[in-house]
């Protein structure tokens, strides 16, 4: 196996602007082949590791590796076997799909002879071949992203990083880059690193990590985080509401509490829970509802405040800085 | 390279990167060059509608005018090498200043972040400038015989190869600039506010002959002097005319007494396209 036995390591990665410590040490370890999802608000470091991992500015101490590469020694070797969906669009407008493809397969010297079949192949993956002679300032914002995507593809990386890929774009076309991504990993040997603050789209992915504040606070699969937090929640309607609770305090001791119209309690294993409450709870019940702590409940849990609340207090994003300073 | 997972599409072969890797960087940025000029006729003509005025209005307006200073010589056959030059200034300095739109719409880091160089990238945007800039002049360059230029194959060359050099030295420029500006509505005053200038203190529209000292110190040090200087020298050379005609409407460049030879003016310009080049690389390399 020539892979590495980690397709992203990073050491105490630190990252200082001037004023700000964007990255404030980091460890991570990227498995070959997974889907791994970087979460946290906007300003939580997210896009300051991604651009060191992508050799687009340097560390200001730490190390990384990526595909077994040293992200400040061996650049462009790094370069060779990363595949990049920026947050903000990269393509040539005024060219066609097709012209935009065959930029980067030059810039990135793929070989002739596959190259032209390469294309082909990440747009159908993609579902742009029929449109891959129109130019790109035609296209919708989700086509774009898209060919974006394909863009990233063409040279066969070895880790494909993204960086917010469906920020900006409605639910629906979303859904459809997730379904994409999923597809990539079916068709391609490829390890997927993506930044997302949406923590529904979290799900997608075989591990997290939740940055805030510049440090990772966790880092497991997305069942374990919640697993994590602990006890599910159940929701029951009866017909007695005041008498499901007094016997839930006396069966269970279990504290309930009437929320939006249903009898709500914690408790540890929601699932398995339900069967005893069928046959001890003296009032008839109507409904059941369980439902499993999200991840923004995980993030509450380790961040200590919802990821809105922490994107309204993050203050001035560390990259608007680096932004004006550095472009 | 691939492990256990089994693949349907085949993965392509990246080689080492390599001095062929390069050149293929910089031809496939030469080329994007090309589609984008054909692509935009709209620029084409607007660029060459300064120098026909310059040729066929202010040069025939003038040339009743000035008709005692220059002889025996036609005013705008005259003025035909300098308007030749500003034909590639403006485009050419486009050329050079569209990098501040590719960083705006996001194209300059899909360039930079690849496994190549940024010397291959610029010089790729630079040849592109040159050859779109050279392309457009032509069509000045056709128009020779209609003000008393002949059409000599020979001096037609010659001609390309100079203009190709002076577009790729203002691309050049157009590119520091860029790395330097980054407001998409401050670039075009600013090719405009350095430019013009270029152009006015380089000899295209007046000889260079009794100048008043001022003039005559800043002409020389304007390297687009040295660009323009061989233009008229090669065309006055086709030209059938007295000596002293030829010493007052094309004097060459004289440091103190000692005359500049034309080789030593083109290569002058090389070397400063070269200078401008690496500052560009330079800067580009700093700010990504």
């Amino acid at each position: 196996m020539e892979f590495p036995d980690a397709a992203v390591r990073v050491r105490g990665l630190v990252k200082r602007f001037k004023e700000v410590e964007a990255v404030s040490g980091i460890d991570l370890d990227v498995h070959p082949g997974e889907t791994f999802g970087f979460l946290g608000p906007n300003g939580a470091g997210k896009s300051t590791t991604i651009k060191i991992l992508c050799t687009l500015t340097d560390a200001t101490a730490g190390t990384a590796e990526v595909a077994g590469f040293d992200v400040a020694t061996e650049r462009n070797a790094v370069r060779r076997h990363i595949g990049l969906v920026f947050q903000e669009p990269t393509l040539d407008a005024y060219l066609t799909a097709e012209q935009n493809l065959r930029f980067h397969g030059e810039l990135y010297g793929v070989d002739r002879r596959t190259a032209a079949s390469r294309r082909t192949e990440v747009l159908a993956m993609v579902g742009l071949q029929d449109r891959r002679s129109s130019r790109v300032q035609t296209y919708s914002g989700g086509m774009r992203r898209r060919l974006e995507i394909a863009r990233g593809l063409l040279h066969s990386p070895r880790v494909l990083f993204l960086d917010e890929p469906t920020i900006g774009l409605d639910p629906q076309t979303r859904a459809s880059i997730w379904d994409y991504l999923r597809e990539l990993h079916r068709r391609e040997d490829i390890t997927v690193f993506v930044t997302t603050h949406y923590m529904d789209e979290a799900e997608n992915c075989d591990r997290i990590a939740i940055m805030n504040a510049g440090r990772i606070v966790a880092l497991d699969t997305p069942d374990a985080l919640k697993a994590a937090v602990g006890a599910d929640r159940v929701s029951i309607t009866t017909a007695d509401d005041g008498a499901a609770i007094r016997a839930l305090d006396e069966q269970f001791h279990l504290p309930a509490a009437v929320r939006e119209g249903a009898v709500s309690f914690a408790v540890a294993d929601g699932a398995a829970f339900v069967p005893q409450l069928f046959a001890r709870l003296p009032v008839p019940i109507q409904s059941v509802t369980v439902t499993r702590p999200s991840l923004d409940d995980v993030f509450l849990s380790y961040a200590g405040t919802t990821i809105r609340d922490a994107e309204r207090t993050a203050g001035p994003n560390p990259m608007a800085i680096f932004a004006g300073r550095g472009r | 390279m691939t492990t256990t997972v089994s693949t349907t599409i085949p993965a392509v072969f990246v080689p080492a990167s390599g001095l062929r890797h390069q050149v293929r960087a910089t031809v496939v940025v030469w080329q994007r060059e090309m589609i984008r000029f054909t692509r935009d006729p709209a620029r084409m003509l607007s660029a060459l509608i300064q120098p026909v005025l310059f040729l066929f209005v202010l040069g025939s307006g003038l040339s009743s005018l000035v008709r005692a200073g220059t002889g025996s010589v036609d005013f705008r056959t005259f003025l035909f090498p300098g308007v030749l030059a500003t034909s590639v200034l403006f485009t050419a300095a486009f050329a050079g200043i569209s990098m501040v739109w590719d960083r705006e719409f996001g194209f300059l880091r899909e360039m930079l972040v690849a496994p190549v160089s940024s010397t291959a990238i610029l010089t790729g945007k630079c040849l592109g400038g040159a050859t779109v800039a050279t392309l457009q002049s032509l069509v000045i360059l056709a128009l020779a015989g209609t003000v008393g230029v002949p059409y000599s194959p020979v001096m037609m060359v010659e001609l390309v190869g100079l203009l190709f050099l002076m577009a790729f030295l203002i691309t050049a420029l157009g590119l520091v600039l860029a790395a330097r500006v980054k407001q998409v509505q401050s670039a075009m005053p600013l090719v405009q506010l350095i430019i013009t200038p270029l152009m006015f203190l380089s000899g295209a529209l007046f000889p260079l002959s009794g100048l008043p000292t001022w003039l005559n110190l800043v002409t020389k040090l304007n390297p687009m002097t040295y660009a323009v200087e061989p233009l008229r020298s090669v065309i006055f050379d086709r030209l059938r005319l007295d000596a002293v005609s030829r010493l007052r409407l094309d004097p060459g460049i004289r440091w103190g007494s000692w005359s500049v030879p034309v080789s030593l003016q083109v290569t002058l310009v090389a070397a400063v396209c070269l200078v401008l080049l690496s500052i560009a690389v330079a800067m580009f390399a700093r700010t990504e």
